[in-house]
C-alpha cells in the first residue's frame, strides 16, 4: 500500500539517441489501479521497467510513499512484477516458485509455508503446488505468476501485459478476477496493457502514452469522453470514434459544422463558441454510439439522411456505416433496425457530445480543461 | 496402421546400403578387438579378420601394465580440466548473455577465435606461460592448458544455450531479491542439464584424446596415456607384440565410448536446444 509518483522521468538509452521516455509526471494514491495504455514502442514497457529497477533512469524521480527509490536495486524497492511470459522458474515446482522469493529474503520455513498456503487458496491453485510449470496450462500458468507477486506481500504491484498470452474467454475471465483481487487487496497497481478494453474496464487512472509522451492522464471516463487529442480519441474505444472533416461557419451568431452527404446537408450547430474558428477546417470527433435515428418526433436535434453503404450486426449492435463529407462513418444502432444497403437513413447528432480537433495538429478545439491532464495542470486549472 | 511394404525394391537398397556402410564402420573395431584377444603365433598365421584358435587376455594384462598407470595420470588430467572448464564457460556464457556490458559483444567476438586457433600456434607462448607460472610439466599446468583452451568452446555452448532462455526469467528473480550467483545456481544451472552434458562430452573427448599438449607439456610418469600409447606402439625393439597395442588402443579409447553411451542422449538433445523450448 503506497502512493506512487513520477516526477519528469526521462529515461534514454544512449546519448544521440532520442529519448524514450519523455518528462513522465504522473500520481497515483494508494490503493489506486493505474493502467499504461499506448501502442508498442510507446514506452510503457519501459516506464514499469524503470518504476520496477530493472532498468535505470535517466532523470527524475521515482517516489514510493514520498521516498525517491530511483537509485535503488529491485530487490530493496520492494515491487512485485508479473511478466507477459509468466517467467515461472521452469526447474521448480509451482510451491517453489511462489515461495522464492520468500526463500531469499530469509522468512522461517513456517511463515512461508502458511504464506503459500494462502496464496495458493487465494488463486484457487491449491491442487497444482506440486506440480511444474511446463505441466500447467495457459490460464493456470497466469495465476502462479500473480501468486509468486502476492507471496511478497509488496508495496506495489507491476503487471506487464498478463493477459495478452491468453485466449479471449481466457482473458475476460482473468480480467474481472484481477479487478476482484484488487478490489480485495487494494494494493497499488501499475498495469501495462495495449488493450484499450483492459484500460477502460481495470483502471482507476489511465495513462494513454505514444512516443514516449504521457498523450492523457485521467480517469477513463475522463479519457473516453474528453480525449485531449486525436491519438487519444482514437485510441480509446471500439469501433473507434468517427473523424469527420468539416468546415466551421457563423450563422446567426452560432458556430455551425457544415456536414453533407448524397442525400443532403446539415449544419450542426456546436455547443461550444470559440471565436477564432471560423471558416476553418477541422474534425469533428464523433463516437458511433453517439449518432442516432431520427425519429418521427421532432426532438430538435439536427438530422441528416445518408445511404446504408455496409452493416455489420455484431449481435448487441448494429454496425452501419455512410459517408458523410467523404469520409466513411460508422453508426453504431440497436440490432433490432432493419435497414439494407441502400437504404436511407435519417441519423441525429447530439451537438453537446461531438467534439472539435485542430485539422493539424490533432490537439482539442473545445476541451475546457488543459489538454494534458497532469497533475500539475489540474491543479493550476482548479485552483488546488 | 498403414501396412509397410518391407520388401520394395528401394526399401531393400536404402537396407543393403545401411548395412554395408555400419561394416564399414565396425570392421577396424572389429579387427582390434580380435586381434587383442588373439596370441602372437595366432596372428601371424591367421588373417585380420579370422577368429582367435585361442582366446587369451594376456595381451590386456600386459597393456594393462605399459599403459594403466598412464591411464590414471589421464584421469587425473582430464576430470579437473572438464569440471573447471564447464564451470567457468556456464559463468561465462551467463554474464554474456544475461549481464551484457558495454563491449560484451565484441569480447565474446574476440573469444570465439579461440575455437579456430590451431593447437600448434600457442605451444610456445603457453609453455613460456607455464615456465613463468612454475607450472612447466606438472598435471596442473597441463590442467590450466586445456582450462583456458576449452573456455572458448565451453563459453560458446552455455552462452547461445542461455541466449533461448527468457531474460524475463532473470528480471523476475532479481525482484525476488536474487542476486547475481543465487541467480544462476538456483535457476539457470538447474535448466542446463542438456547443454552440460554436450559441455563435459566434447571436453573429456578433446581432453582425453589430446596428444599435442600432452606430449610437449608433461613428462616421464605425468605423461598422459595418448603418449604412453604412442611410445608402446613405436617401440622399435623386438618382435611387433600386435595384440598388446590393440588391447591398449582400446583402454585408450574405452573411456571416451562410454561417456557417450552414458550421456549420449543428452548430446543431441543439447545441440538442438533453443530450437524448441523446453
Amino acid at each position: 500500500m503506497a502512493r506512487l509518483e513520477l516526477r519528469n522521468v526521462n529515461k534514454r538509452y544512449g546519448s544521440g539517441l532520442p529519448d524514450t521516455l519523455k518528462a513522465i509526471d504522473l500520481a497515483i494514491d494508494s490503493g489506486e489501479f493505474l493502467i499504461l495504455v499506448g501502442p508498442s514502442g510507446c514506452g510503457k514497457s519501459t516506464l514499469m521497467n524503470c518504476i520496477a529497477g530493472l532498468e535505470q533512469i535517466s532523470g527524475g524521480e521515482i517516489l514510493v510513499e514520498g521516498a525517491d527509490i530511483s537509485a535503488m536495486s529491485p530487490k530493496d524497492r520492494d515491487i512485485a512484477m508479473v511478466f507477459q511470459s509468466y517467467a515461472l522458474y521452469p526447474t521448480m515446482s509451482v510451491r517453489d516458485n511462489i515461495a522464492f522469493g520468500l526463500k531469499i529474503r530469509k522468512m522461517p520455513q513456517s511463515a512461508i509455508d502458511e504464506e503459500v498456503a494462502r496464496v495458493a487458496k487465494l488463486l484457487q491453485i491449491e491442487h497444482l503446488l506440486a506440480r511444474k510449470p511446463s505441466q500447467l496450462s495457459g490460464g493456470q500458468q497466469q495465476r502462479v505468476a500473480m501468486g509468486r507477486a502476492l507471496a511478497r506481500r509488496p508495496k506495489i504491484y507491476l503487471f506487464d501485459e498478463p493477459l495478452s498470452n491468453l485466449d479471449a474467454k481466457l482473458r475476460v475471465e482473468m480480467r474481472t478476477e484481477i479487478k476482484l483481487m484488487h478490489q480485495r487487496l487494494k494494493t497499488t497497481t501499475v498495469y501495462v496493457t495495449h488493450d484499450q478494453i483492459e484500460a477502460m474496464t481495470l483502471g482507476d487512472k489511465v495513462a494513454v502514452m505514444k512516443d514516449g509522451l504521457i498523450q492523457q492522464f485521467g480517469t477513463p471516463q475522463q479519457i473516453y469522453n474528453d480525449p485531449a487529442n486525436l491519438f487519444v480519441a482514437s485510441f480509446i474505444g471500439s469501433p473507434p470514434m468517427n473523424f469527420i472533416p468539416a468546415r466551421l461557419q457563423r450563422q446567426g451568431g452560432r458556430l455551425m459544422a457544415l456536414l453533407d452527404s448524397s442525400q443532403g446537408r446539415c449544419e450542426l450547430p456546436l455547443s461550444r463558441d470559440i471565436q477564432g474558428l471560423e471558416a476553418r477546417e477541422v474534425v469533428l470527433g464523433i463516437r458511433p454510439e453517439q449518432i442516432v435515428m431520427g425519429g418521427a418526433e421532432g426532438n430538435g436535434l439536427p438530422s441528416i439522411r445518408a445511404q446504408v453503404q455496409v452493416t455489420e450486426p455484431t449481435g448487441p449492435d448494429l454496425l452501419v456505416f455512410v459517408t458523410l463529407n467523404q469520409t466513411k462513418v460508422c453508426c453504431r444502432l440497436a440490432p433490432d433496425v432493419s435497414c439494407c444497403i441502400g437504404d436511407s437513413l435519417a441519423l441525429q447528432f447530439d451537438p453537446a457530445r461531438v467534439l472539435l480537433f485542430d485539422s493539424a495538429s490533432g490537439e482539442r478545439l473545445d476541451l475546457a480543461a488543459p489538454a494534458c491532464v497532469t497533475q500539475d495542470n489540474v491543479a493550476r486549472f482548479t485552483g488546488r | 496402421m498403414t501396412s509397410h511394404r518391407w520388401f520394395s525394391p528401394s526399401r531393400l537398397a536404402i537396407h543393403a546400403t545401411l548395412l554395408l556402410a555400419c561394416a564399414l564402420y565396425l570392421i577396424p573395431l572389429i579387427v582390434m578387438l580380435l586381434t587383442s584377444f588373439k596370441s602372437p603365433e595366432d596372428i601371424r598365421t591367421g588373417n585380420l579378420l579370422s577368429w582367435p584358435h585361442v582366446i587369451t587376455g594376456s595381451g590386456w594384462l600386459t597393456a594393462w601394465d605399459a599403459v594403466g598407470g598412464y591411464f590414471w595420470n589421464s584421469v587425473k588430467i582430464t576430470l579437473p580440466a572438464v569440471l573447471i572448464s564447464t564451470l567457468l564457460g556456464a559463468l561465462n556464457g551467463y554474464v554474456l548473455s544475461m549481464w551484457r556490458f558495454r563491449g560484451s559483444q565484441l569480447f565474446f567476438g574476440l573469444l570465439l577465435f579461440g575455437c579456430f586457433l590451431p593447437f600448434q600456434t600457442v605451444l610456445l607462448p603457453a609453455s613460456f606461460t607455464l615456465g613463468k607460472l612454475g607450472l612447466a610439466s606438472t598435471t596442473t599446468g597441463l590442467v590450466l592448458i586445456h582450462v583456458v583452451y576449452g573456455l572458448a568452446f565451453t563459453t560458446l555452448f552455455f552462452r547461445n544455450y542461455y541466449c533461448s532462455v527468457p531474460h524475463a526469467l532473470v528480471q523476475a528473480a532479481r525482484l525476488d531479491g536474487a542476486g547475481f550467483f543465487t541467480i544462476f545456481g538456483r535457476i539457470l544451472l538447474p535448466m542446463s542439464v542438456p547443454i552440460i552434458m554436450v559441455c563435459l562430452i566434447w571436453q573429456f573427448t578433446q581432453i582425453w584424446n589430446d596428444f599435442l599438449f600432452g606430449v610437449v607439456f608433461a613428462s616421464g610418469d605425468a605423461q598422459p596415456i595418448t603418449v604412453a600409447l604412442n611410445n608402446l606402439v613405436n617401440t622399435s625393439t623386438g618382435v611387433k607384440q600386435y595384440n598388446v597395442d590393440m588391447a591398449a588402443a582400446m583402454i585408450a579409447g574405452l573411456p571416451t565410448l562410454l561417456v557417450y553411451v552414458v550421456a549420449g542422449k543428452y548430446f543431441l538433445r543439447g545441440l538442438t536446444a533453443g530450437a524448441v523450448k523446453g
